[in-house]
């Protein structure tokens, strides 16, 4: 019995790693992902390219443009002289922010009166705009209340100090918040999961195509046997590849793996169920090996997209929200992401755990049932 | 060159593509599949960050500063909790990705008229989010900080004291500050990318696995008249992918339009050409179906999705990566849909693209008939 599925499992593999189109989507992909995901995945905003069109030239107007060319958030490339100067500049892309400074900056701030600075964002990148926002608002009002401590104290509260809050913020797990910390880990289960799928639903389809499934259905095989003999070489590629992933991932990206490796391998063990299971159900649906190879880009592109890789879950509307649950992949992020960065156990991680055994289980009895039917 | 016999080979492909039904709803549903998935779903923007308090005050004072919080869109109150241990808890269960703890003097501090201290934790993991997490967690700060200096000027009573600067904020192109204006446009070139290479990453190499390539070869169509003739229909399947991904985009997802529709099919007719000549080389290249697809998806579909600041500006990668992005014709398509789209700018300020994209279509083009051999293999 086990002799068969033996068999099974080194024909399997052969078959698999003979062609040249698996083995080149065993290594490049993932070491692709993982050179673009460790080095430019970063939303972070720095360096803004800032245009600053002073009509003032005073001091004041200065020490103001002095801040926010001192921050590591602007830079300024530019000083603009006219209105269109600014507009043809940001047309062109060369910069993002662009501040003016009126010509009365410098009387209105001596008489006590409000001075305006005008700030223009290019707004095409959403994302990177509200930050630059956020950065010049906070350089403008520290601005706005050291001025207005500085005329206090000279019309006679000497000593006067702002009133409020000081912020003392603690960062954990990525105190530099380096994005590949975020993304590296991701990469290594993006392998886990789309390798398995990949391989599972060609290998069934390819037999499937060339008649040769037919020639095994002759043989005293039980179909148990073959679901574990189309499955389980599969899973055993997807952890071996992962496995290199990771250690390039720990020590060419130097990702720290804080927690326990035993609680990762049994994560990924109970992720490696749905996986294959998701393959095999694609075999069951796809009677040529490119019909396979389309229909699993449509399953996993909405399954990796909607699983807290790269964008928000809090974000999404609620009903895609609930739909999220049903993935496999959000909930393997969580454990891979907390055993590398959290250093966390099975103390905390056991629901993704019971959630991942228990969607392995359905889906994996699902497609064993409808691969079951169309081999009849 | 004979028309007839380009057009013999058009006719041919056409009932290819209209036969295989499957292939054909790929190439209507993909678009159409690929905008919803990222109009509707998927966003960067962070909103309803799950957030903890540790309030140690209790006071009107304290719960009027993390109302700031709760109130605004960004953040989402989970819970209050009673200790630090607590909070850590939550922190490490990804409940929470934010935790706020006032000091049990907050509301004494603030009323003598001096700074609190407040602690922020704050989840590191995605460093996106927490970096603009911290962002908004300083910007409410200073607002309150610049609404109690001058209440507590007002009750010195030097007078009436105005704030002496202010920031008018325009913001040009989006204005609402909507990412899916900036992300629907760049998802345009990409579904571009991805239908133009999957397309063309066929023609050839399925001639050649059916063995059919053996007729065609012994006719008398030459080798451009084979090349045009097989482009052509894709051509157009790529321009009707483009259609009603803009109509999507305008209507559904109500993308602002703001440049000339005719320049932006007439650029886009570019780069499709630029996208099939990739395909048409896997196809000669690739001596299996199986492969050319293989090869499409990681070709045509990675880079466009990763390298061509669609989802991640080009601006924040390693120089030696930039370098990479200019050889990867999508960067420059990105950028011409974006622009047009939201900039509705001209082809004055496009041509560079545009030039890029013919010049890379005409080299395809030209690798293409120097590598396929009308001759058996």
């Amino acid at each position: 019995m086990f002799r068969r599925v033996r068999y099974l499992f080194v024909k399997e593999l052969t078959q698999a790693l003979r062609d040249k189109s698996m083995r080149i989507t065993l290594i490049v992909p993932p070491i692709l992902q993982l050179i673009i995901f460790g080095y430019a995945a970063n939303l972070d905003v720095q360096h803004i390219r800032t245009a600053v069109r002073d009509l003032d030239q005073s001091v004041q107007s200065r020490d103001l443009i002095g801040r926010f060319g001192s921050s590591r958030y602007f830079d300024i490339v530019s000083f603009p002289q006219t209105p269109e100067d600014v507009k043809d500049l940001i047309d062109r892309r060369q910069v993002t922010l662009a501040i003016e400074i009126p010509s009365d900056f410098s009387r209105k701030l001596k008489k006590g009166d409000t001075a305006t600075v005008q700030i223009i964002v290019d707004g095409t990148d959403s994302n990177t705009a509200l930050i630059a926002l956020g950065y010049a608002g906070q350089i403008l009002s520290t601005y706005s209340t050291a001025v207005l401590v500085k005329r206090l104290n000279q019309a006679g509260a000497v000593g006067f100090q702002e009133a409020g809050v000081d912020i003392k913020s603690r960062t954990w797990f990525n105190p530099n918040l380096e994005s590949r910390l975020f993304y590296v880990p991701a990469v290594i289960a993006l392998v886990a999961f789309l390798i398995p799928i990949i391989l599972t639903s060609q290998a069934v389809v390819r037999e499937r195509e060339i008649g040769t499934l037919e020639q095994i259905m002759v043989t005293p095989i039980r179909s148990w046997e073959l679901v574990v003999g189309k499955t389980a070489p599969f899973a055993l590629v997807g952890i071996l590849d992962m496995i290199g992933i990771a250690l390039i991932g720990v020590f060419w990206f130097g990702v720290p793996p804080r927690g326990n490796p035993l609680v990762l391998f049994l994560g990924a063990a109970l992720f490696l169920i749905s996986s294959v299971a998701i393959g095999l159900f694609i075999s069951t649906i796809s009677s040529t090996q490119q019909q396979a190879q389309i229909s699993t880009f449509f399953f996993t592109m909405p399954a990796v997209n909607l699983s807290g890789f790269a964008f928000p879950i809090e974000s999404m509307p609620q009903w895609v929200q609930y739909l999220t649950y049903a993935n496999p992949l959000r909930y393997f992020l969580v454990i891979i992401r907390g055993v590398f960065l959290k250093g966390i156990g099975l103390d905390i991680l056991w629901p993704q755990m019971v959630a991942l055994a228990v969607l392995g289980g359905a889906m994996i009895l699902m497609s064993s049932l409808r691969f079951r039917k169309r081999l009849r | 060159m004979k028309l007839s016999r380009t057009w013999a080979i058009s006719k041919k492909e056409l009932f290819h593509i209209y036969r295989d039904r499957r292939s054909l709803a790929l190439v209507i549903l993909m678009p159409a599949f690929l905008m919803l998935l990222f109009g509707y779903a998927t966003t960067i923007d962070v909103k309803k960050v799950p957030m903890g308090a540790l309030d140690r005050d209790r006071t009107q004072e304290s719960l009027f500063f993390i109302q700031r919080f709760s109130a605004s869109p960004y953040f989402s109150l989970r819970t209050f909790v009673q200790n630090e241990k607590e909070m850590t808890r939550l922190i490490d269960e990804g409940r929470v990705k934010m935790g706020l703890i006032l000091p049990w003097d907050f509301s004494e501090t603030i009323k003598a008229g001096n700074m609190a201290s407040v602690q922020i934790l704050v989840d590191g993991t995605d460093s996106n989010t927490a970096n603009i997490i911290l962002g908004y967690v300083q910007a409410v700060a200073r607002q309150y900080t610049q609404e109690k200096t001058f209440e507590k000027v007002a009750r010195l009573g030097t007078g009436h004291l105005q704030l002496p600067v202010e920031g008018r904020t325009r913001v040009w192109f989006n204005e609402d500050l909507e990412s899916k204006n900036y992300f629907i446009p760049g998802l345009i070139a990409v579904i571009m990318s991805i239908i133009g290479v999957l397309l063309t990453g066929q023609v050839i190499v399925r001639e050649w696995e059916k063995g059919t390539m053996e007729l065609l070869i012994s006719t008398p169509v030459q080798k451009g008249e084979l090349m045009i003739g097989k482009l052509l229909p894709y051509f157009f399947l790529g321009l009707l992918d483009l259609s009603l991904a803009v109509c999507m985009a305008k209507w559904i997802f109500q993308v602002p339009l703001r440049g000339s529709v005719v320049l932006l099919f007439l650029l886009s007719s570019v780069y499709i050409l630029t996208a099939l000549a990739l395909g048409m080389i896997i196809s000669t290249v690739a001596r299996t179906q199986l492969f050319a697809n293989q090869m499409s998806m990681i070709i045509g579909f990675l880079p466009s999705f990763l390298l061509s600041g669609f989802t991640f500006s080009i601006s924040n990668m390693p120089s030696w990566l930039q370098i990479i992005t200019y050889t990867v014709a999508p960067r420059y398509y990105v950028t011409i849909v974006k622009e047009i789209f939201l900039k509705g700018v001209g082809f004055s300020f496009l041509w560079r693209e545009t030039l890029v994209l013919s010049g890379m279509a005409a080299a395809g083009l030209w690798v293409v008939t120097l590598k396929f051999k009308k001759e058996l293999r």
